[in-house]
């Protein structure tokens, strides 16, 4: 049998990046700082801690939420997480027989400044494929399981809006505080394959 | 483009590596060079300004199918970004080489020139139009994911912010028309047949890739008369 194989790469990815960045360097076409201050905004600034302070005031705040569903763009500057992969933010709201999720089945693409960015399970061939699919499956594999009688409407993030699930309010969550509620608006609950719990 | 790129509702893959709120996402980049994936794609995009982030997409499309399902999600864009720097003149090939002491792996050369958008200055549609995606094969880059050509939905929303057409913008070409998008639902049986579970799937697409859906018989709301709910509660203007 005559095969075409993939050839086995002689060199690491590792060493395939830093060929490209030595390449540049040489050139004198990275400033100073660009890679760091890039690296700090998109692995320490956007952080899902921004979309659960969202997600706790919309909770607490009727005023706020009516800002959010009407012109969500202001709201989320309002908020300060409007930023580069974040800048048309669209909340996808759950109700008792909706359950959002979120997946990007091209690539990626995901609200970086709210959820932070995209993380490994996410970007997986597996979850591209089969969430469109097999929603509520998923879901189940991943540990949530879902009444019968809500279904799984899957957003695929295809061109420039940027999605976050604004979960429902958790029972037993009456009488925690906006700071409280925050802690159960994990990036998980955010993407919409987790639910909010009261522990 | 039908590439392998374009996984959703493909068969055949196991269970998503992950339960529910177990891992700590941090640190973000896991390996020292994870993050010039990002870096510098967008130095590329915003400092040297010499190609879009719709480039980016494309050129990882275009990473031979066997290239693309061996390496990581970041060394993608690093492959992706070196080759746009290769075509857009920035950098050479041999340059790569040298730096890596090896051959530098790249994208394979674009097979399609792009397109501009079909039927530019068409009428917005309005939400709850029912739409049908254009059963269009197209050979260029494209934000139309294949499992929903030629499928029925119902527009939830439409954007209140206009961007360039991704068939253009995504070659290279400065003169993209900009268009809203629509979320277009589709329920999970229009795509999936009888295998569907009841859910629903929502497709953000851009103006040009959707036709007025064709009257069908006993359906009697295509008057033609603006939605009387035209602010869905799930999204916001």
């Amino acid at each position: 049998m005559n095969v075409k194989e993939f050839p086995p790469l002689p060199t690491s990815s590792r060493e395939r990046a830093f060929a490209l960045f030595d390449a540049l360097k040489k050139k004198d076409l990275i400033p100073d700082g660009f890679i760091e201050e890039m690296t700090d905004l998109v692995a320490n600034q956007y952080d899902p801690s921004n979309g659960a302070r969202i997600v706790a005031r919309a909770w607490t705040d009727p005023a706020f939420y009516e800002r959010l569903m009407s012109d969500s763009i202001a709201a989320v500057v309002e908020m300060g997480y409007i930023g580069a992969q974040g800048e048309y933010p669209v909340p996808v709201v759950d109700t008792p027989t909706v359950k959002n999720v979120i997946v990007c089945s091209l690539c990626s693409c995901t609200n970086w400044p709210v959820l932070g960015l995209a993380p490994e399970w996410y970007k997986s061939f597996e979850f591209r494929a089969r969430l469109v699919r097999e929603g509520r499956e998923v879901l189940q594999e991943l540990g949530t399981e879902l009444p019968p009688d809500m279904n799984v409407q899957v957003w695929d993030t295809t061109a420039e809006s940027r999605y976050f699930v604004l979960p429902m309010r958790p029972a037993g969550s009456e009488g925690m505080t906006e700071e409280e509620l925050r802690k159960l608006v994990t990036k998980d609950v955010l993407i919409g394959v987790a639910l909010p719990n009261v522990a | 483009m039908d590439g392998f790129h374009d996984l959703g509702g493909r068969q055949g893959f196991g269970t998503v590596e992950h339960t529910i709120n177990t891992e700590s996402y941090k640190p973000v980049f896991k390996e020292d060079w994870e993050h010039l994936g990002y870096s510098l794609l967008f130095l590329g995009v915003e400092h040297l300004k010499k190609f879009s982030v719709d480039e980016v997409r494309h050129a990882v499309e275009r990473i031979e199918h066997r290239l693309q399902s061996a390496t990581p999600y970041f060394e993608r864009y690093v492959i992706a970004t070196a080759s746009l720097l290769v075509e857009h003149g920035v950098l050479t090939k041999q340059e790569l080489n040298d730096a890596l002491g090896a051959e530098f792996p790249l994208s394979s050369p674009a097979r399609s020139k792009g397109r501009a958008a079909p039927q530019p200055n068409r009428p917005h549609f309005e939400v709850d139009d029912k739409v049908t995606v254009r059963d269009e094969c197209v050979t260029g880059h494209i934000r139309v994911p294949a499992y929903c050509r030629g499928k029925t939905g119902v527009i939830l929303h439409r954007t209140s912010a206009k961007w360039p057409f991704p068939d253009s913008i995504g070659h290279g070409h400065k003169d993209a028309v900009l268009q809203p998008t629509y979320h277009v639902q589709f329920t999970a049986q229009e795509l999936w047949g009888s295998e569907a579970d009841g859910g629903h799937v929502v497709v953000d697409l851009f103006e040009s890739y959707l036709d007025k859906a064709e009257q069908e018989t006993g359906v009697s709301d295509e008057t033609g008369a603006p939605a009387a709910n035209s602010q869905p509660q799930s999204v916001p203007a």
